[in-house]
């Protein structure tokens, strides 16, 4: 009834042409800046110099968002499927949720990546599972926080019903409180898509293998290639959009109907 | 389902013998909901509850439902302990909030207890549609209930009350929030409905002449603590018979008044119970 088009909605051809535009003047700004101020490169390259950088080392750019984008994406996986998980377990079970607020609001406060380096030495530098488990951690809490307050959200009228059908809690979970936390938990999942990735990349500062966007573009800087070191940037980028619009394209597709 | 009106007159539909519920209020400070209320519904009859705002109705419909339990008294559902009742799904209950889920179509809704108590798909299909053509939805059984106005809902919610064929009905408001005209002919079609299915019905009500049209009995409850002030036969004949011209009929304006007047024997009454402020009729009562 109310997916009748709005009068403000711009046309579709506006809505992706005048961001594009946009950037092509930020762009083109930025080319005449670094150029009319002569700005040295290691202070800020020149875009065109980004872009030709980019294009030369596409291999190694694809090649390190492919490392970081699989621990970033087990992470997620990960930390997703043990926090709605212990979110339900939470709501269901009083006690089990009085001890588990303190503990998961102090992985809340720790600064995730800074267990970076004790995962480390506990998995050895040669592993990837440190990267992944730091990308699990930073997940895990934005999704288990927003799943637990939506599995909150049932409506009263909504209990009595199933109280009336005497519908086992099991029964009650999946009819009313899953579907009704559904759109919380992709709040969540779309916060952590984000969180995955940066996660990812900032624990590979901090040691093991080689190969990833982070360590890629420490080592491009520490050798003064600072085009080279802004192209994995734009890597990281790409790869940082790819996952939230990914998070937000399943979120479409799940909630088509709510 | 089972206890039908088959074995009729012996085993009463409901039978709520000097019930209270006490709710526990701040520091200890508690608040009689109920007292001494006995009631009994024979199967088939249409029993409306009338009285303001915390007269209890409600809280007796959800007591009757299992939704809550009595603190002293018991209630009887078709013979059974009400929570016994509940778990053999002998009673269909709709709210005054139609409370469908929004993320089910039409259909899915109405199946919804079909589904929970392992009708299987076929079966489910069947008595879906049979129950969407009762309540005139036949093109809808598709669409979303955001997409239905309030009227519709709440014809969706009394259709899947009905899904398993309840001998019993529990109705806590259902019109409360529909404008004049649908109530009137959502009570029109609750009559018809009720000759279909031969269920008896506890209905809660604010309107008076909603208590009347539906009604074998009137229950006229008090407040403060609810009690049962009196109960009002209503001597209009078959309920399933009834139509639009009851509406003018002198023995309905007569039925009104008794109820009414019944109603309104609280401003005589113990005026020292009311705490908050307020006209001179009981709240919450609507004498349209």
């Amino acid at each position: 009834m109310s997916t009748a088009a709005s009068p403000r909605r711009a046309r579709p051809l506006q809505a992706v042409l005048a961001p594009i535009v946009l950037g092509l003047i930020v762009v083109l700004a930025w080319q005449g800046a670094v150029l009319a101020f002569a700005i040295k490169p290691f202070i800020l390259p020149a875009p065109f110099t980004i872009g030709a950088q980019f294009a030369g080392n596409l291999q190694s750019v694809v090649a390190g968002m492919t490392v970081t984008g699989r621990n970033a994406l087990v992470g997620l996986l990960l930390g997703v499927v043990i926090g709605v998980l212990l979110a339900i377990v939470s709501a269901l079970v009083r006690v089990f949720d009085a001890m588990a607020a303190p503990i998961v609001s102090a992985i809340a406060v720790v600064p995730i990546v800074a267990l970076a380096p004790v995962l480390y030495t506990m998995f050895g530098a040669g592993a990837e599972t440190a990267r992944q488990l730091v990308a699990a951690l930073a997940v895990f809490v934005p999704v288990y926080f927003n799943t637990l307050k939506g599995l909150r959200q049932v409506r009263p009228v909504h209990r009595d019903l199933m109280r009336s059908y005497a519908a086992s809690s099991w029964q009650a979970t999946r009819a009313v409180t899953l579907p009704t936390a559904l759109p919380f938990v992709f709040t969540g999942l779309r916060i952590a898509s984000s969180l995955a990735v940066i996660s990812a990349l900032i624990a590979e500062y901090f040691g093991g293998p080689v190969g990833g966007l982070g360590k890629s573009i420490t080592s491009a800087a520490a050798s003064s290639n600072y085009g080279l070191a802004w192209a994995y940037v734009l890597g990281s980028v790409i790869l940082g959009l790819v996952f939230y619009g990914g998070s937000l394209g399943l979120e479409r597709l799940a909630l088509r109907r709510t | 389902m089972t206890a039908g009106s088959g074995s009729a007159g012996a085993v009463p539909a409901v039978d709520v013998h000097s019930v209270g519920r006490v709710f526990a209020g701040r520091r200890g400070a508690s608040v009689i909901a109920l007292d001494g209320v006995s009631l009994t519904v024979a199967p088939g009859e249409f029993v409306s509850l009338i009285g303001p705002s915390g007269c209890g109705k409600s809280t007796l419909l959800r007591l009757i439902a299992d939704l809550d339990v009595p603190t002293s008294g018991n209630i009887r559902v078709f013979g059974k302990p009400a929570r016994q009742a509940r778990i053999d799904q002998d009673y269909g209950i709709a709210f005054q909030q139609a409370g469908l889920l929004p993320w089910r179509t039409v259909a899915g809704n109405i199946e919804l207890p079909l589904e929970l108590h392992g009708v299987d798909r076929a079966g489910r299909r069947a008595r879906g549609a049979e129950l969407i053509d009762l309540v005139g939805l036949s093109e809808f059984a598709g669409h979303y209930p955001d997409q239905l106005s309030g009227g519709m809902q709440q014809r969706v919610a009394i259709a899947r009350s009905l899904a398993e064929r309840p001998s019993l009905l529990l109705m806590d408001e259902p019109f409360g929030a529909l404008d004049e005209m649908t109530r009137e002919r959502m009570q029109n079609e609750l009559v018809r409905i009720c000759a279909e299915t031969a269920a008896a019905v506890v209905f809660v009500t604010h309107s008076i002449p909603e208590a009347v049209f539906l009604s074998n009995r009137v229950v006229v409850m008090s407040p403060r603590p609810g009690r049962i002030r009196s109960i009002v036969p209503v001597g209009l004949g078959d309920v399933t018979t009834r139509g639009e011209g009851l509406r003018e009929d002198a023995d309905f304006f007569r039925s009104l008044s008794t109820v009414r007047d019944l109603l309104h024997a609280d401003e005589h009454g113990d005026p020292s119970g009311d705490d908050r402020p307020g006209p001179g009729l009981p709240r919450g009562v609507e004498t349209r």
